[in-house]
């Protein structure tokens, strides 16, 4: 299925290639090259690209082109898919998937290659299985194994792979049992220049990190198990108790992984933590404008925002930005024309306001559109939608786990500023006539 | 460094190599040097020589092989992952010479006892394959025998390989169809995938359309459209569609069923990939309703990665064509993003189209309007094409958009003038006498647009249209004479266009002025521009050369032209499987395998039978068959349309007696060690001798009695013979058919008998035959409704619970699709029926679907066995559209379980319908206390003289 794979950095090298069947030469990704300069931005390169022989499938991940070769017809997904789980690997792996760690690492990354693809078919993706068979490089490891001579490759055979449970490694043991879970919301919104809410959704996910010796059988219930509404689960999960039970019973994998991702449904409103005044406006003559942005909280449900940015992709006339921030800082990239202002925490009393005037090149016509308003925050120890963990249960082991739940709302892709107009287009169309 | 002993210098100087091959440098000179480490100790070192020699093999064949016998030692390792390994690498090295070798190697591994073998011997096969096509038909052997292989390991390598190797035998899949289905859920993610696509395929060969009745119903209404010239014919085309529909009634194949059923969990998958694959089964396999479960599933996959979304938008907006409704609720989910990538926008402002209806038009409108004002502009560009497709598919809006884009021509930014040019151009031609003015608008834009394909488009807009604007088109005419020499070369053509047209119009004005612009195409630099003003002098300028031509040249150039479609280009794209590559680029890709069409008869259902009868899952496949067996024998309306069953069912409805013979013979042990079985052995002898006289009949009964009683203890065969015979006695001029239902109806016994079993946990003697229990324990199961009532006649329970049951089974008597529209169904109320009490109360439900209401509906022409009557409902006079009534009727079954049939008969037409009681609905329950019951019991098989109070058939007791 999967022929080749070459990894290429953001100048156009290829740093990396490995071939599951026959030799391809690399310059089968001259037509890839042929695309990204057609498509301008690396986020517009066609995932799929057609050459005289042969389809290359490609991915952009972390400023790196995971260039696949395919000869025949496979599901683009499939391949798609596969890619991104390649991707998770390596961060899994090297903390990061940089260029610089996939190079310092180069014979892992290759070992780790060739166990997840036999013949360019997946043979084993999960990050146990992996692991049990090639070590994650550490410190301590590397200062061990130059002394002693030991290698990165596991001595004992991967058993999980044969097991039931082909997600999670055997004889797993820990001194301290633990099992933490993350439930971290995010609202995607657009909110139109007076605030009002044009579009709001809650997509959230349980991401785990499960330390329990030998074979725990994990049961987690929720109090409002109802508020989900869209569904998607790490093989673990029985599906059968969530559809008669609405809980999620699973053995889980070793370490972190995620247990699940959720939609709430759209129908209960989404609470909008904060509102934003905003008025950008550009004159005529002069060529100069006016920006003044405040913002404040809304329905917190009395947490504190944090982390609150404030990024504006601006119009490409506006030269420069001489701004005052009562609270954060802001910078203006003139060469990206995006400008960001980072406000930290949100406070109740004193509103964070940014005001002052942007210069924009003469002779040109003043932008037509008002840009809008991306906002990033983050609140502790709140789940937006509402949802709680109401408790978690555990067969099949004697001890006592240490058990934790932790919820974290964030934005998502938090728009404010779109002007929506208000009549029905009919009207509006119909005024010029 | 290889040559040395220590191993930590080996592993360093093979890392290097490791990287150097990584980074695509040539580092096949080391080769012999490496492949002397093949049989090195360290683990660390003997895989990177492996990945070394994988990938230098085919270049250095010879040296390649040394390394073989290693491997082949390797497989004779008692342990499962180094057997599999070594298999992995040699099946990995691309030496033709060692074809016999890996063959051999392979059809050892396939019979290996470790599951994980057995998966890297399903990976070997394509590997083989591709190296030397000519093994297929031995490697297929080996197919065969893994697609039986029941771990779930195994299932998707397998599959994988089948597809790779020998997609096109699809019979081998039969025997294990069921099986994959069952496993499904528990192979690991990858193979899944292909495991879905593949059963796709197969499911397209093996079952019935399930959408062929609305189908064929669109095809009569669409045939009604077009030849409304001849009614009569059309009117015979439509009943004969009709007749199709109602002689095949669609059932779905239980394993289509299946199928359907155990993929749907996997639209929680967490793997893209997997999820499209569903969705992908369902477009393609699901009935019209059931589509619908997997937008949500797909809207989800939107929110991932942005190539994801890429190729899921390009399968959603085929979707939409085919079915806009499933994606219509979650129409804000293709809002498109500021932020969104430019390749995304145009796919989802793809799906939004796609979406629009009169119905949400304003607000998909609405939303296109603030795209218009985006910064980047080629989405701008698609928005307005997007306008354009949405006014020419919805008339209603046209004008609005046409406002709306004249509007744009204003606008700043020429490319946004430029490309509504163009769009207003299409819209134009539609109907081009209202829009003069907007013609005039454009006439003027020209001064000012520098877009070529705009200035284009404005000059074939005048030309074409200058009857409408008589005025301005010679002056246009003029100002392009004047800069023809700057334009580019699709404006010069359509200068020339303009010309011609003029010229031929209005030649008095324009004669002059196009001679000019003849004169400078002539001398063009472009051989096309001058191609076509030779072309056009010679047509339209008379000279004595010019013959028959020129005559025409007002009818060439002024022909009324079909205005465009604008269509989608996603259009008839599901012809190819969705998700696959082949439709993302709508090329046939290499190895695509066609969807098949439906077939128009159900192949074979049988071929996937399993004669493993150990196994769980394969009993609830054979029972599930069973299920839609024992239906048809209860609907005998039915199993006329399904006059094709293959020479296996026959045999199993043969079966079917020599069950429920035996199954009769546990049932009358049954009757003597349990209680009150006995109200049912009365309705049970008294079947046999429906239509006798009622004294003679009591004979009959005590005689049974007596014969069972006796024979009770022992192999109750001849009981069963006894009761066959009986039954032939009763019905003489019955013909051998009826027999077999008379078969049938005894099989019900059974269930009875056995759920009363479990209900009052007795210890009863097993059957003679375990193979026989598990049909029973099902049938048991699946008549549970009509027990209710007959446990109830149990002493233990209090005498308030006897009340009707509350979960009444219905029956259908008319399908709405063979009853036109009509929907009948019945139940047995389980009361007593007012005005005769022989009479049992049969609750008949209408509903009326179709559009139109159905009129003056009653019973006509009862054919019934003798004894039995029918008390009719009153006639329903009006029965509107979408409503629905419910009537009770009563019906004498004169205690025996034969159909009644009757016609129903609307204004219209009339139905031939049939009513056919199970045994449970033809008594009523009495109370007795323990020892009265003890006290008829003794009776009953001691006395013989005086029939019991509750077995006689003539009191209400037993209607």
């Amino acid at each position: 299925m999967i022929h080749s794979l070459f990894l290429i950095n953001n100048a156009g090298d290829i740093f990396l290639e490995k071939h599951w069947k026959s030799v391809i030469s690399r310059s089968v990704c001259d037509y890839f090259f042929e695309a990204q300069e057609k498509a301008m931005e690396p986020d517009n390169v066609p995932p799929v690209i057609r050459t005289p022989h042969h389809y290359l499938i490609n991915i952009y991940r972390d400023k790196i082109f995971f260039v696949s070769v395919i000869q025949t017809e496979v599901p683009p997904l499939f391949v798609i898919e596969f890619l991104h789980r390649v991707a998770e690997m390596f961060q899994d792996y090297f903390g990061d998937c940089s260029e610089v760690a996939i190079k310092d690492n180069v014979v892992i990354v290759y070992e780790l290659l060739e166990e997840m693809l036999d013949n360019g078919f997946p043979l084993a993706t999960e990050s146990n299985i992996l692991k049990e068979l090639i070590k994650p490089p550490t410190i301590l490891r590397s200062m061990v194994n130059s002394i002693t001579g030991s290698s990165n490759v596991g001595e004992t055979l991967p058993t999980g792979q044969l097991s039931t449970v082909p997600w999670r490694r055997a004889g797993v043991k820990y001194t301290n049992n633990e099992a933490y879970f993350d439930v971290v919301e995010e609202i995607d919104a657009i909110l139109d220049k007076s605030g009002t809410t044009v579009f709001a959704e809650i997509q959230g996910v349980i991401d785990a990190c499960v330390k329990l010796s030998g074979m725990p059988d994990l049961t987690l219930s929720f109090m409002n198990p109802r508020l989900l509404d869209d569904v998607s689960f790490h093989p673990c999960v029985r599906f059968k108790r969530w559809e008669s039970e609405r809980v999620l019973s699973f053995i889980p994998p070793d370490g972190n992984f995620r247990l699940m991702s959720y939609h709430v449904n759209a129908q209960n409103l989404v609470a909008i933590p904060v509102y934003v005044r905003q008025n950008i406006s550009f004159f005529e003559s002069g060529s100069s404008g006016r920006l003044d942005i405040t913002l404040g909280p809304k329905q917190t449900m009395g947490k504190t925002v944090e982390c609150v940015v404030v990024t504006v992709h601006m119009p490409k006339v506006v030269l420069n930005a001489n701004l005052t921030a009562t609270q954060g800082n802001y910078t203006y990239d003139p060469v990206t024309k995006i400008l960001v202002w980072d406000i930290g925490k949100l406070n109740q009393q004193k509103l964070p306001n940014l005001k002052g005037s942007l210069s924009l090149q003469s002779g040109a016509p003043k932008p037509e559109e008002n840009p809008s308003l991306n906002i990033d925050l983050k609140i502790q120890q709140l789940a937006i939608s509402g949802l709680k963990v109401n408790r978690l249960d555990m067969y099949g082991e004697k001890y006592k786990p240490f058990k934790g739940v932790k919820y974290v709302t964030k934005a998502g892709k938090f728009q404010t500023g779109k002007v929506v107009p208000k009549q029905s287009s009919r009207l509006l169309f119909d005024k010029t006539k | 460094m290889l040559d040395s002993n220590k191993d930590s210098l080996k592993l360093e100087a093979m890392k290097r190599i490791v990287a150097m091959v990584a980074r695509g440098k040539n580092a096949s000179d080391l080769f012999p040097a490496v492949v002397k480490n093949v049989a090195c100790k360290n683990i660390e070192v003997k895989k990177l020589v492996y990945v070394y020699l994988v990938r230098y093999a085919e270049e250095q064949q010879d040296l390649a092989l040394l390394s073989i016998s290693t491997f082949q030692r390797g497989l004779k390792d008692p342990n499962q992952l180094i057997r599999a390994s070594a298999l992995r690498v040699l099946s990995s090295i691309r030496v033709t010479i060692i074809v016999p070798i890996m063959m051999l190697a392979i059809k050892e591994a396939a019979s290996d006892m470790s599951p994980y073998v057995r998966k890297t011997a399903a990976h070997a096969i394509p590997k083989l394959y591709s190296l030397d096509p000519e093994q297929k038909d031995q490697l297929i052997e080996v197919i065969e025998k893994l697609l039986a292989d029941k771990t779930t390991l195994v299932a998707g390598s397998v599959v994988m390989a089948f597809e790779e190797v020998c997609p096109e035998r699809i019979e081998l899949i039969h025997k294990n169809y069921r099986k994959l289905c069952n496993l499904l859920i528990d192979v690991e993610e990858w193979g899944q995938v292909v495991i879905i696509n593949m059963l796709t395929r197969y499911a397209r060969t093996q079952f019935l359309n399930p959408n062929i009745n609305e189908s064929l119903l669109e095809e009569g209404g669409e045939k009604e459209f077009y030849a409304s010239d001849d009614d009569e014919d059309d009117e015979e085309k439509k009943a004969e569609a009709a007749a199709l529909a109602k002689r095949k009634p669609y059932v779905m194949d239980p394993d289509h069923r299946l199928l359907l059923r155990n993929t749907k969990p996997l639209l929680q998958s967490r793997n893209a990939a997997v999820v499209m694959a569903v969705a992908q089964l369902y477009f393609h396999l699901a009935p019209k309703a059931e589509v619908g479960v997997i937008a949500k599933a797909l809207v989800r996959l939107l929110r991932s990665h942005s190539e994801v979304q890429y190729v899921v938008l390009q399968n959603v907006a085929t979707m939409t064509i085919k079915r806009r409704g499933m994606f219509e609720p979650h129409l804000k989910s293709f809002y498109i993003r500021s932020t969104d990538p430019t390749q995304i926008k145009i796919l989802k402002l793809e799906v939004l189209t796609n979406l629009a209806s009169e119905t949400n038009i304003s607000t998909i409108l609405r939303e296109f309007q603030t795209y218009i004002k985006s910064m980047d502009k080629d989405f701008v560009a698609a928005t307005i094409e997007a306008i354009g497709r949405c006014a020419t598919n919805i008339g209603e809006v046209r004008d609005t958009c046409l406002n709306g884009l004249v509007q744009l021509l204003s606008n700043r930014d020429e490319l946004v003038v430029a490309e509504s040019v163009v769009v207003i151009k299409k819209l134009l031609q539609m109907q081009p006498e209202q829009h003069s003015e907007i013609i005039k608008h454009m006439a003027k834009l020209i001064d000012n647009i520098q877009v070529p394909m705009a200035r284009a488009s404005i000059l074939w807009l005048i030309g074409e249209y200058c009857e409408h604007v008589p005025k301005i088109a010679p002056d246009v005419l003029r100002k392009m004479a004047k800069t023809f020499t700057n334009e580019e070369d699709i404006v010069k053509l359509q200068i020339l266009n303009l010309a011609a047209k003029l010229y031929l119009t209005n030649s008095k004005q324009t004669k002059l002025l196009t001679q000019y612009v003849l004169n400078l195409a002539k001398y063009d630099q472009n051989y096309d521009i001058r191609d076509r003003a030779r072309f056009i002098r010679q047509l339209i300028v008379p000279t004595d050369k010019s013959g028959a031509l020129s005559k025409y040249a007002k009818k060439l150039f002024l022909a009324l032209k079909p205005a465009p479609v604008l269509e989608s280009p996603f259009k008839d794209r599901d012809h190819f499987q969705l998700g696959s590559l082949s439709h993302l680029l709508n090329t046939k890709a290499g190895g695509y395998q066609e969807l098949p069409e439906w077939p128009d008869s159900a192949p074979d259902p049988s071929v996937r039978n399993v004669e493993v009868k150990d196994s769980v899952p394969e009993w609830s496949k054979c029972t599930s068959r069973k299920e839609r067996k024992e239906k048809k024998v209860e609907k005998p309306f039915y199993s006329d349309s399904e006059g094709e069953s293959g020479p296996t069912e026959s045999a199993d409805s043969g079966n079917y007696g020599d069950q429920a013979v035996v199954a009769l013979g546990s049932w009358n042990i049954l009757k003597i060690s349990k209680t009150h079985t006995h109200v049912l052995c009365a309705s049970f002898t008294s079947d046999q001798s429906s239509g006798e006289e009622q004294k003679k009949e009591r004979k009959g009964v005590k005689q049974r009695r007596s014969g069972s009683e006796s024979e009770s203890e022992e192999e109750s065969e001849s009981e069963s013979s006894e009761s066959e015979s009986g039954s032939e006695e009763d019905s003489e001029s019955d013909t051998d058919t009826r027999k077999k239902k008379k078969v049938w109806t005894h099989a019900h016994h059974p269930q009875h008998c056995h759920s009363q079993q479990f209900l009052l946990s007795t210890s009863v003697a097993p059957t003679s035959s375990p193979q026989v229990t598990p049909v029973n324990n099902f049938l048991s199961s699946s008549l549970a409704s009509d027990l209710e009532g007959l446990s109830l006649t149990d002493t233990v329970l209090a005498p308030t619970t006897i009340a009707p049951s509350a979960s009444v089974r219905m029956y259908e008597l008319l399908h709405r699709i063979t009853g036109e529209g009509l929907g009948v169904e019945y139940c047995f109320n389980r009361q007593a029926f007012s005005p005769d009490p022989h009479m049992v109360a049969v609750q008949i439900h209408f509903t009326n679907n179709t559009s139109c209401e159905t009129k003056n509906l009653h019973i006509e022409e009862p054919k019934l066995q003798s004894g039995m009557r029918i008390k009719e409902f009153p006639e329903i006079d009006m029965l509107p559209a979408g409503e629905s009534v419910s009537v009770v009727m009563g019906i004498d079954f004169c205690d025996s379980t034969q159909a009644a049939n009757f016609q129903l008969c609307t204004h219209t037409r009339k139905f031939f319908v049939s009513i056919q009681p199970p045994v449970g609905e033809l008594m009523t329950p009495i109370f007795l206390t323990e020892n009265e019951f003890k006290k008829e019991q003794g009776e009953s098989s001691h006395l013989h003289h005086q029939p019991p109070p509750h077995i006689s058939s003539s009191s209400p007791m037993l209607k």
